[in-house]
């Protein structure tokens, strides 16, 4: 089965991921197919692992101190713009132009 | 034209009210200088882990508990991806598989009635309540065409309360989430104040005939106290029931509440519906929970959170404070209901009580009518009443007394009000309010009147 190109669209949409050529898409392919093998493992009855270490792997509590923070001139060295203190975005999410605007091998596929 | 039935669902996000974080060690704090309240962690920097704040998980098996929610023993965290400013990782930490809390419910009282005397209970369902970060605050500035992001708040714990779709109209969401306030409140777990966006509702409404299926639902955002959630919410329901009249349809949408134009609009940024390809959180752990059975032998405690702790350890709530106002002081429910939705107000009554001998079923009325409307009027709290306790305990104490008169007792209330700092006994010689206890005083005051009217004594006298 071939991934299909409203997938492949959807997925570059949601991840923001660039499949950039057809060597990209086929490994994605690859992967796809990689992870399939799972599904020949009957697990009917069966709790999903969260870990190997099973009940060994525990969550840690942490109690309810101030520790952190007031780090506001390192966070800030990071940006690129800011304006007093905050970091500056641009008005709103720049939406992922619609496939046939953009230069993507995709188109033609 | 066949009846419309609304349908009202609600979604209801309560900050934690801790001193750090859900997953790092950052303040908690309302206004502070952007971004001072952030730790690496809250900025998505890489190598930074979440790690859980135990005072977070407690509120929120308080709130369960109180909302008679079974308490899942094992919860999960999960990833839901989105890309936004002020959402540093591109996900949210949530709990989407199994939540810490499911299947409660929550009693809350309606007047029938404007004159406030007759109540009836109803009860909304609750799905379930669910662990996970705030977001920062993004900071439009349209005409720089920029948005400012300030991270102080990305990462607050937050507890998700979702009401299944059992209310009606905007009246019963308006009191289902002020009993949920007034809970949260007397809990600690949160402090739900509205206007610092400490409580944030959103509203699911939809119409449909009777008989048949529920109709398309929208979602109504940035509601902004009570009293909008409920013009909102019938709003919507009116622009729906409006709108299918006419032979139009109704798009499962979200919408803004404008409430300087008191209507709901679409909201623009929504592209279509969204896929948070929700994934395991990879860092966390099952949380898990104990009870008196299950408390392992030999855990720190520190690590071990013990919900049946947590459950004789549970303050009295708002419908049994009500309960025990009405058992003890023979007061009518309308009355403790009034006491208990006006903060501080059932304290100041019972200390009045401390030191009156007046009747509850007496004081109460000077503490609903006077008190409370002179309070209204100069929109005061309780705790900044410039007649305090002490001083209407005083004054009902003359009155009891039979010192003055009712109305003579009205006269200092009014007096008292100005907080000139004066006593009621004070009031009560300067204006010369005493009750005439002297039988022979008052009969030649009596004698002085008829003698001077003669005409209409005569008049009376003949019939």
């Amino acid at each position: 089965q071939k991934v299909s190109v409203e997938v492949l669209e959807h997925l570059e949409h949601l991840a923001l991921v660039d499949f950039r050529d057809l060597e990209g898409v086929e490994r994605l392919q690859k992967a796809i197919q990689f992870a399939d093998q799972l599904q020949e493992v009957n697990t009917d009855g069966v709790e999903p692992m969260d870990s190997v270490l099973e009940d060994r792997w525990c969550l840690y509590l942490r109690e309810d101190d101030v520790t952190e923070g007031n780090c506001t001139k390192e966070l800030l060295e990071n940006a690129r713009e800011k304006v007093e203190e905050y970091f500056v975005a641009p008005p709103g999410n720049i939406p992922l132009p619609k496939l046939e605007e953009r230069e993507t091998f995709l188109q033609g596929s | 034209l066949a009846p419309w039935v609304p349908v009202v669902g609600l979604e209801i996000h309560a900050q934690i009210s801790s001193n750090s974080k859900l997953f790092s060690g950052s303040q908690v704090q309302f206004a502070a200088p952007p971004n001072s309240l952030v730790s690496f962690f809250d900025a998505s920097l890489p190598g930074t882990l979440p790690v859980l704040n135990r005072r977070c998980v407690e509120a929120a098996v308080m709130t369960g508990l109180a909302l008679n929610c079974s308490i899942n023993k094992k919860s999960l965290f999960d990833r839901k991806h989105y890309f936004y400013a002020d959402l540093p990782a591109g996900y949210q930490i949530t709990q989407q598989r199994v939540p810490i809390a499911v299947n409660g419910s929550l009693s809350y009282s309606l007047c029938i009635d404007s004159k406030m005397s007759q109540m009836v209970t109803k009860t909304v369902r609750i799905k379930q309540i669910q662990l996970e970060q705030d977001s920062g605050k993004s900071l439009h500035d349209d005409t720089r065409s920029q948005t400012l992001v300030d991270l102080n708040r990305a990462g607050v714990g937050l507890m998700e309360v979702v009401m299944e779709p059992d209310m009606c109209c905007g009246e019963e969401a308006a009191a289902a989430v002020r009993e949920l306030q007034l809970i949260l409140q007397t809990l600690g777990s949160s402090q739900a104040v509205m206007a610092e966006g400490q409580l944030r509702v959103d509203a699911n409404v939809s119409v449909h005939h009777p008989g048949e299926p529920y109709g398309v639902r929208t979602e109504v955002k940035n509601i902004n106290s009570i009293r909008f959630l409920a013009k909102a919410i019938d709003y919507e329901i009116q622009r729906q029931i409006e709108e299918l009249e006419n032979g139009g349809t109704i798009l499962n949408e979200t919408r803004a509440f404008d409430s300087k134009l008191g209507c709901t609009v679409p909201m623009r940024d929504k592209e279509g519906k969204q896929d948070y390809r929700f994934m395991p959180e990879p860092n966390l752990p099952p949380l898990i929970l104990y009870d008196a059975k299950s408390l392992p032998a030999n855990m720190n405690h520190q690590q071990v959170i013990n919900i049946d702790w947590i459950h004789e350890r549970l303050p009295d709530l708002p419908s049994v404070k009500r309960k025990k106002l009405v058992e003890q002081y023979g007061i009518l429910p309308e009355h403790s209901f009034t006491l208990l939705n006006e903060d501080g107000l059932a304290e100041f009554f019972e200390n009045v009580l401390k030191r009156t001998q007046m009747k509850p079923k007496r004081v109460i009325g000077w503490i609903l009518n006077d008190l409370l409307s002179y309070l209204k009027q100069h929109s005061l709290p309780v705790k900044d009443s410039p007649v305090s306790s002490f001083l209407l305990a005083d004054l009902l104490n003359l009155l009891e007394k039979k010192e003055i008169s009712s109305t003579a007792a009205k006269q200092v209330l009014a007096e008292l009000w100005k907080g000139e700092g004066k006593t009621p006994l004070e009031i009560v010689k300067e204006q010369k309010l005493e009750l005439l206890q002297d039988q022979k005083e008052l009969e030649q005051i009596c004698q002085a009147v008829i003698d001077g009217q003669e005409n209409e004594v005569i008049m009376m006298v003949l019939g």
